[in-house]
């Protein structure tokens, strides 16, 4: 076994390095989520705005076409309508894009289902960058920071379709509020069936024994951390690299641990660095054991057009990167 | 006749009852909301007292009508007619907009867990009780149950409220009754003024439903009409409700300077002398 699988966590595909590593849309496992919600219990409910497909609601629409509501380009009315049917019982899961919803519909989101405390759980698809050619209209990078503020919301972000899957299934038992970050294309997939998932469990994806720096990442950066872990680890730095699927309630224990662990700290996450995924985990070691730390992330800028890949590097969150700023963060 | 002359004299009663009560709340909280509240005691008082089905002691109850309040400001007129009707002691009315109090300034389930939802912000009222009503449809209830909505005039400048008028609209949903306060105010002024509304009767038929249009302080008109919307079996029912806003206090009537802002001592001792008179010319016009 290759040193770098051998630090992989012990249920994660060990193929993940190669270059023809299998590729699924982190969102099409959120759809076979919906279906298996749906399959477990009855009172789950799919909204839809005029996405089906795109959204992921098309297989539960047509395994459970009567549970299953068309509301027209609406995300507005979609958030506060999803409120009243979990009023009446249901656990609606309304689907869109994260531009829209969480975006548009962030107001509807905090008040009817948020202060009302629905279990409405949000599935918003092309999250990020990588959305690619329909341009930075389209490309939600900060529907992590509008989701994470409001009272009683919970937020994940899965780092491939197995995980969106396993947290699609979990969501629809919590009680709460969840808000499920999606990315629309295909990427590596990281994790087996066999690889745990618990709501507000941080998971270690690839293990030190004296790292010199702890990488947090989450949705599909989690690869190119990994990617870069590698990259350091031939170039005889050792690090240890965090999966914080949960962005909120944050695993503070694990990151704490991380922290006590590697002294340094860097963040990798899709979203703008200002009240994203990296600044919850800074507001955690604040309070509990600073460290220094760098945010890989969009610094402050909207998106454009281009291919995924194209814009995950000019933005400044591709394997590189995130190796320049573990180098960064080491030397402070 | 759906009412009898004791019911009907019973209700009016307790609607300027009820605008007594709203007077006494508003001088104690020192802010909150006048118009709306005095014009909408009819339309309560005959929901509370005549159309529902619910059991007070028991809010709970799976089987009650719900009642979703959109334009949560109104909340005065809601809580004075929840207390009357025996949800909670009238002493509490008091209490409104005061720190601990169930009673919030804008209604909030969390704290009084008889309302069927917090409602504050405008326009999202009718989003909430189409799904309700949808989700009634899908599991066979829509024969056992109703969901009422009442809105405001005003807060259909909120675009989200025409998205509910569409998708009600389009799922059919003969258990969803809606009623406009149609007071023509808002906060900055007549409603023609600030973003006109008319033809709003066209408006909805336009998207399908039935829409009955009342005299809002004719209790007998008010309860004939949420009789009607239980025939409607193909779309839902909007019932435009014709109300003077500050209905009951003429120096408060049909001006929109009232809208927001509660009487001072001096003008709730005059609004009360005036309710208290309506209230014995109510009584003796009955006998």
């Amino acid at each position: 076994m290759p040193d770098s699988v051998a630090r992989l966590g012990p249920t994660l595909n060990t193929k993940l390095f190669d270059e023809d590593v299998e590729q699924v849309a982190i969102r099409t496992g959120f759809g076979e989520g919906l279906v298996c919600a749906g399959e477990s219990d009855p009172r789950v409910v799919v909204l839809c705005g005029d996405l089906t497909e795109s959204a992921q609601a098309l297989p539960f629409k047509k395994k459970f076409p009567d549970r299953f509501v068309e509301l027209g380009v609406a995300e507005q009315n979609m958030a506060s309508v999803a409120s009243g049917m979990a009023a009446m019982g249901k656990i609606p899961f309304i689907t869109s894009y994260a531009m829209f919803s969480p975006g548009r519909n962030w107001e509807q989101i905090r008040t009817t289902i948020c202060y009302n405390n629905r279990p409405v759980k949000i599935g918003g698809s092309h999250a990020g960058v990588s959305v690619g050619p329909d341009g930075g209209t389209h490309q939600a990078i900060e529907d992590i920071a509008i989701t994470r503020v409001v009272p009683r919301m919970i937020v994940i972000c899965p780092c491939d379709s197995i995980e969106a899957r396993k947290a699609t299934v979990a969501a629809a038992t919590t009680g709460t509020p969840v808000y499920l970050r999606l990315a629309r294309n295909k990427t590596a997939v990281i994790t087996t069936e066999d690889t745990p998932f618990e709501i507000g469990r941080a998971q270690v994806v690839w293990k030190s024994d004296a790292p010199k720096v702890g990488l947090v990442a989450c949705g599909a950066l989690v690869h190119k951390a990994l990617l870069a872990a590698k990259t350091l680890q031939e170039n005889g730095v050792e690090v240890e690299v965090v999966n914080l699927a949960t962005v909120k309630p944050i695993d503070s224990d694990a990151i704490v641990a991380l922290a006590r662990k590697a002294k340094r700290i860097v963040t990798i996450e899709e979203h703008q660095i200002y009240g994203g995924m990296g600044s919850a985990v800074a507001e955690c070691l604040a309070k509990n054991y600073p460290v220094p730390m760098h945010f890989v992330g969009v610094d402050d800028r909207f998106g454009q057009s281009g291919t995924p890949e194209e814009l995950i590097e000019h933005y400044g969150m591709g394997r590189d990167a995130i190796v320049n700023a573990a180098h960064e963060v080491m030397a402070r | 006749m759906l009412l009898t002359p004791h019911e009907k004299l019973s209700l009016e009663k307790t609607a300027n009852e009820i605008r007594e009560s709203i007077i006494e709340m508003l001088v104690e909280a020192g802010s909150g909301h006048t118009a709306g509240p005095l014009g909408m005691a009819d339309v309560f008082t005959v929901l509370y007292f005549h159309t529902l089905r619910q059991d007070p002691k028991n809010p709970g109850w799976d089987g009650r009508d719900r009642l979703v309040l959109s334009n949560g400001h109104i909340c005065p007129v809601l809580y004075a007619t929840m207390a009357y009707a025996g949800y909670f002691p009238r002493e509490e009315l008091n209490t409104l907009r005061k720190f601990g109090s169930r009673l919030q300034g804008h209604p909030h389930r969390e704290f009084l867990p008889a309302l069927e939802t917090s409602s504050g912000p405008l326009g999202e009222g009718l989003s909430q009780a189409v799904g309700m009503a949808i989700a009634d449809k899908m599991d066979g209830q829509d024969g056992n149950r109703r969901i009422y909505c009442l809105m405001s005039d005003g807060e259909l400048d909120e675009g989200q409220s025409w998205e509910a008028a569409m998708l009600g609209g389009k799922q059919a949903l003969h258990n969803l009754v809606a009623l406009i306060d149609r007071n023509n105010i808002q906060i900055d002024g007549f409603t023609e003024q600030v973003m006109p509304l008319e033809p709003l009767a066209d408006k909805w038929r336009a998207w399908n439903w039935h829409v009955l249009e009342i005299d809002g302080h004719n209790v007998e008109a008010i309860a004939s009409a949420f009789d009607e919307a239980k025939s409607v079996y193909e779309r839902p029912t909007m019932i435009i409700a014709h109300t003077i806003p500050g209905k009951g206090v003429p120096e408060f009537e049909r001006d929109f300077h009232w809208h927001g802002k509660p009487p001072d001592a001096e003008q709730a001792r005059m609004a009360l002398s005036e309710l208290r008179t309506l209230g014995r010319k109510i009584e003796s016009e009955a006998e």
